[in-house]
C-alpha cells in the first residue's frame, strides 16, 4: 500500500475511533450523557487520538528505519570494484534511479511485474527500456546495478507491506483499546486535556530543537573550514580575497567592519528618529493622530527587505552622488558610485524606525500613569515629566529595543547586497563602497560552489561569527532589561 | 479634638484658603460633580468622605488642575485659592501645581533614589542655589515627614525599594520639598497597614500647622482622628459641611447621617 494510502486509511480508523469512543460511553451511560464522566465528544476525541496516535508514530520510525536497513543490504551487494570506480554513493543513486524506472515501467505496462524482476542486462539494453518511459540514465546499466535495483524493489515492497501491517495493527490495538475503556466511569476529558499538553510541549521543543539543530550544522562545518584554514588569518586577516583557484585570503575584519559601521550608521538614524517618535506618540499625540499615525509607522516594518534595497540602490544612492560626488551639489567627490556604507545605512536606520519606535512606544506606555501623575502633581511640565521621570523608568526597555535594532542591524542581507557594494575594504571613508559579512556568505555559497572548500566553508565561520555577536547582543539586552526594570510596585 | 483653626470660614471675616463656588465637572456626558460650594479653611485639615463614585477625588483634583490631564474632563465654575481664579487662562497649571502639592493613594515614588525623588521638585523650581541648599531642603522635607531617622543613611539608595508606609511619607515629604501652601491627600492610607496608617494621620496632624490639608478618606474614623472640618459627598453633590465633631455628632442631612452610621456605602 503506497504512503498517502496508507496515511488515508489511517485517518479513516482514527474517525471510526472517534465514533467508537463516543458511541461506546454513550452506550455504558444508556444515552444519557449526563451519566458520563465527560462530555461526549471527550470520548470521542479521546478514540480518535488513540487511533491515530500509536500508529502514527510507528509510521514515523518505520520510515527511516526501511530506508536504512534497505540502503545497508543493497550496497552490500555492490562491489568494492564498482565503488572504487565513482563513489559509492553515487552507485547507490544509480540503484535508486534504476529501481525508480522499473517501478514507472511497470506502471506504464512496457514491462510485467515478473518481467520487471527478472530483467537481465545481457538480454535487454536496459537503458533504452526505461528511456522509452521516460526514465533517462547517465550511462549504461551494469548488470550489478540492475541486480541491486531489483534487489532493493524486493526489499522495498516487502517492506512497504509490512509497514502497512504494522501501522494497521497499531491501529487497531488502539481502537481495541478504546472499545475496552470508554465507559461511563472513564475520565476521557483528563486523558484528552493531557494528550493535548504533550502536543503543546512537542510543538515548544521542535523550535528549541531547531535551534540547537542550525547551531550544531554551523559548529561542525566551522570546525572544518578551521582544519583548513588558521583561524588566527581568518579573525585577524586584513584581506578578504576568495579565489577558488586557491591562495584566498580569507580575514574576516573588512567584512566584519562594514558590519559594524553599517549598523552603527543605521542605528544612529533609526534611534533618535524611532524614539522621539515613540515619545510623541505615547506622551503627546492625541487618540486621532494616534489612531492613524502608528498603523503607518508599522506598515514600514512590513516592507519586505529587497524592497528596501531597491530603494537603496535608486532613489537613495543617486541622490548621495548628487550631493557628495564628482561634480555634486556640494562639490566635494567624496563618493564614487551609487552604492556605498552610507546607502545601506541611511536604508538600513530607515527600516528600524519602526523596529525601535513600536518597542519604545510600548515600553513607555508601560510606565504607570501614577509616575506621571506624581510627577505633574509636583508641578513639573510634561516635558519635564517626559525627560525626568519617564524616559529614566523606560531606559532599560529602550536600551533593550536598541540593541534588538542593532542585531537586525547585522544580520541584514539584502539591503546590504544591494546598497553597500561587493568590494571588502577596510575604510573610514563612509561613501566608499563595501561589503558585509551577510553579503560574503551569499556570495560564498551562491553558484557551483564545493563544500569541500575552505572558500564554500568560510561562509559557516562567517555565520557562526554573526550568530556570535548578535547572540552575545541579545543575551546583554535581556541582561540588562532585567537587571534595570524598575519595580514600579 | 483639636482646637479651631486660626481662621474661621464660616465667620467670613477672613477670605477662606480655598473657595470653590458652583463647580461642575463633566467626564464626557456624565455629570460628575453638580454645583459645589465650599470653603476650605487655612491651615486646617478637611476631610471630604462618601461613598464611592461619589465626586469627592474628582472634586480634590479640580483643586489642582490634575484633572487637565484628563481629556474628556470639563470643569465649570468657579474656583480660588487666597482670592485668585485657578481656571484664569492666566494661571499656569504647573506653577499653580507646585502650589498646591497632591498625594496620591497608592505609594507612587519615582524609579530613583530617596535623595532624588525629594530633590525633583526642587530641582524642576529651581529652588535651591547650591548642593548644601538642595541637602539641607531634602534633609528638612524628611525629617517634617518623619522619614529622616529611618532613611538618613541610605538616601541614594532607590526609593522603591521602602516599605509601604515609608514610601507613602517620602511622597509627602516630596510633596513638602517644593514648599506648597495646600497638600492634597487622595485617600493617602488606603494602601497601607494600621501601623504605617497611624503615623501618617500623626503626620497629618502635624503638618496641620503649616499648611492647608484637604484629605479624601474611605474611613470615617480616620475622617474624625484627623480632621476638623468634613464635607460629605453623595452622587456628585455635596451634601453638608461643617465641624468634624458636629458631622458625625450631629448631621442635618438625613443621606449624611445614613452614611456615617452605615447604613450605605
Amino acid at each position: 500500500m503506497s504512503l498517502p494510502i496508507l496515511v488515508f486509511v489511517l485517518l479513516a480508523l482514527s474517525v471510526a475511533g472517534y465514533v467508537l469512543g463516543r458511541g461506546r460511553a454513550m452506550a455504558s451511560a444508556g444515552g444519557d450523557a449526563r451519566k458520563l464522566h465527560s462530555l461526549p465528544n471527550y470520548y470521542g476525541w479521546f478514540g480518535f487520538l488513540v487511533a491515530l496516535l500509536p500508529a502514527a508514530l510507528v509510521l514515523l520510525l518505520w520510515l527511516p528505519a526501511q530506508s536504512v536497513v534497505i540502503d545497508t543490504q543493497v550496497s552490500a551487494m555492490i562491489s568494492d570494484r564498482s565503488a572504487a570506480e565513482s563513489s559509492r554513493g553515487l552507485v547507490m543513486s544509480d540503484v535508486e534511479r534504476v529501481a525508480e524506472g522499473l517501478d514507472l515501467a511497470v506502471d506504464a505496462g512496457v514491462l510485467t511485474e515478473e518481467q520487471a524482476a527478472s530483467i537481465r542486462t545481457e538480454f535487454t539494453d536496459v537503458r533504452e527500456r526505461l528511456g522509452e518511459v521516460g526514465v533517462a540514465l547517465g550511462s549504461d546499466v551494469t548488470s550489478e546495478t540492475l541486480q541491486a535495483a531489483q534487489r532493493y524493489r524486493a526489499l522495498s515492497s516487502t517492506g512497504d507491506l509490512l509497514r502497512t501491517l504494522a501501522v494497521v495493527a497499531a491501529a487497531l490495538a488502539g481502537l481495541a483499546f478504546v472499545y475496552r475503556r470508554a465507559d461511563s466511569t472513564f475520565r476521557a476529558r483528563n486523558a484528552v486535556e493531557a494528550v493535548v499538553r504533550w502536543i503543546l510541549i512537542l510543538a515548544a521543543s521542535i523550535a528549541i530543537l531547531t535551534t540547537v539543530g542550525i547551531i550544531l550544522s554551523l559548529i561542525f562545518n566551522t570546525v572544518e573550514f578551521f582544519s583548513l584554514y588558521p583561524a588566527w588569518d581568518f579573525f585577524f586577516g586584513l584581506t578578504w580575497s576568495p579565489s577558488f583557484g586557491g591562495g584566498s585570503e580569507l580575514g574576516i575584519l573588512p567584512l566584519l567592519w562594514a558590519t559594524l559601521y553599517i549598523s552603527f550608521i543605521a542605528l544612529a538614524v533609526s534611534v533618535p528618529i524611532g524614539l522621539f517618535a515613540a515619545i510623541y506618540l505615547s506622551e503627546y499625540a492625541g487618540p486621532a493622530v494616534r489612531a492613524v499615525a502608528k498603523p503607518l509607522l508599522e506598515v514600514l516594518a512590513g516592507i519586505p527587505t529587497i524592497v528596501y534595497g531597491l530603494f537603496a540602490l535608486l532613489t537613495v544612492g543617486p541622490l548621495l552622488v548628487d550631493i557628495f560626488g564628482d561634480g555634486g551639489v556640494l562639490g566635494v567627490g567624496w563618493m564614487g558610485g551609487g552604492t556605498a556604507v552610507m546607502t545601506a545605512g541611511l536604508v538600513m536606520g530607515i527600516m528600524l524606525i519602526p523596529f525601535v519606535s513600536s518597542l519604545s512606544d510600548d515600553i513607555i506606555n508601560a510606565v504607570p500613569q501614577a509616575m506621571r501623575d506624581g510627577s505633574l502633581g509636583l508641578g513639573a511640565t510634561h516635558s519635564e515629566t517626559v525627560k525626568q521621570v519617564i524616559l529614566p523608568a523606560a531606559l532599560p526597555g529602550i536600551v533593550g529595543a536598541i540593541l534588538l535594532a542593532g542585531s537586525r542591524a547585522i544580520g541584514e542581507t539584502m539591503i546590504v547586497v544591494l546598497g553597500a557594494g561587493a568590494a571588502a575594504r577596510l575604510s573610514l571613508n563612509p561613501f566608499e563602497a563595501m561589503t558585509t559579512v551577510t553579503a560574503k556568505i551569499v556570495s560564498q555559497l551562491t553558484g557551483d560552489a564545493d563544500f569541500a572548500s575552505p572558500e564554500a566553508l568560510v561562509a559557516f565561520a562567517l555565520g557562526m561569527t554573526l550568530f556570535v555577536i548578535t547572540l552575545g547582543l541579545n543575551v546583554i539586552a535581556l541582561y540588562i532589561v532585567r537587571k534595570y526594570r524598575e519595580q514600579y510596585e | 479634638m483639636n482646637e479651631m483653626p486660626v481662621v474661621d470660614a464660616e465667620a467670613g471675616t477672613l477670605l477662606p484658603k480655598i473657595s470653590a463656588k458652583k463647580v461642575q465637572v463633566f467626564y464626557g456626558e456624565t455629570h460628575a460633580i453638580k454645583d459645589v460650594d465650599l470653603n476650605i479653611a487655612d491651615r486646617t485639615v478637611t476631610a471630604f468622605i462618601g461613598p464611592s463614585g461619589c465626586g469627592k477625588s474628582t472634586f480634590l483634583r479640580c483643586l489642582n488642575r490634575m484633572n487637565d490631564t484628563i481629556d474628556i474632563c470639563r470643569v465649570e465654575g468657579d474656583i480660588r485659592i487666597d482670592g485668585e481664579d485657578i481656571y484664569d487662562p492666566k494661571v499656569d497649571p504647573v506653577q499653580l501645581r507646585a502650589k498646591v502639592g497632591m498625594v496620591f493613594q497608592k505609594p507612587n515614588p519615582f524609579p530613583k533614589s530617596i535623595y532624588d525623588n525629594i530633590a525633583y521638585g526642587p530641582r524642576i523650581h529651581g529652588l535651591s542655589r547650591s548642593k548644601a541648599d538642595l541637602d539641607e531642603i531634602v534633609a528638612n522635607s524628611l525629617q517634617k515627614a518623619g522619614l529622616y531617622e529611618e532613611v538618613k543613611d541610605r538616601l541614594d539608595e532607590p526609593g522603591t525599594g521602602l516599605s509601604g508606609g515609608q514610601q507613602q511619607r517620602l511622597c509627602i515629604a516630596r510633596a513638602i520639598a517644593v514648599s506648597p501652601e495646600v497638600i492634597l491627600m487622595d485617600e493617602p492610607c488606603s494602601a497601607l497597614d494600621p501601623i504605617a496608617t497611624a503615623k501618617i494621620e500623626e503626620l497629618i496632624d502635624e503638618l496641620r500647622e503649616n499648611y492647608t490639608i484637604v484629605i479624601v478618606t474611605h474611613s470615617m474614623q480616620q475622617a474624625a482622628r484627623v480632621s476638623q472640618r468634613t464635607a460629605f459627598f453623595h452622587l456628585g453633590n455635596l451634601v453638608e459641611e461643617g465641624e468634624t465633631k458636629e458631622i458625625f455628632t450631629n448631621p442635618t442631612d438625613r443621606r449624611t447621617q445614613d452614611y456615617i452610621t452605615g447604613r450605605f456605602g
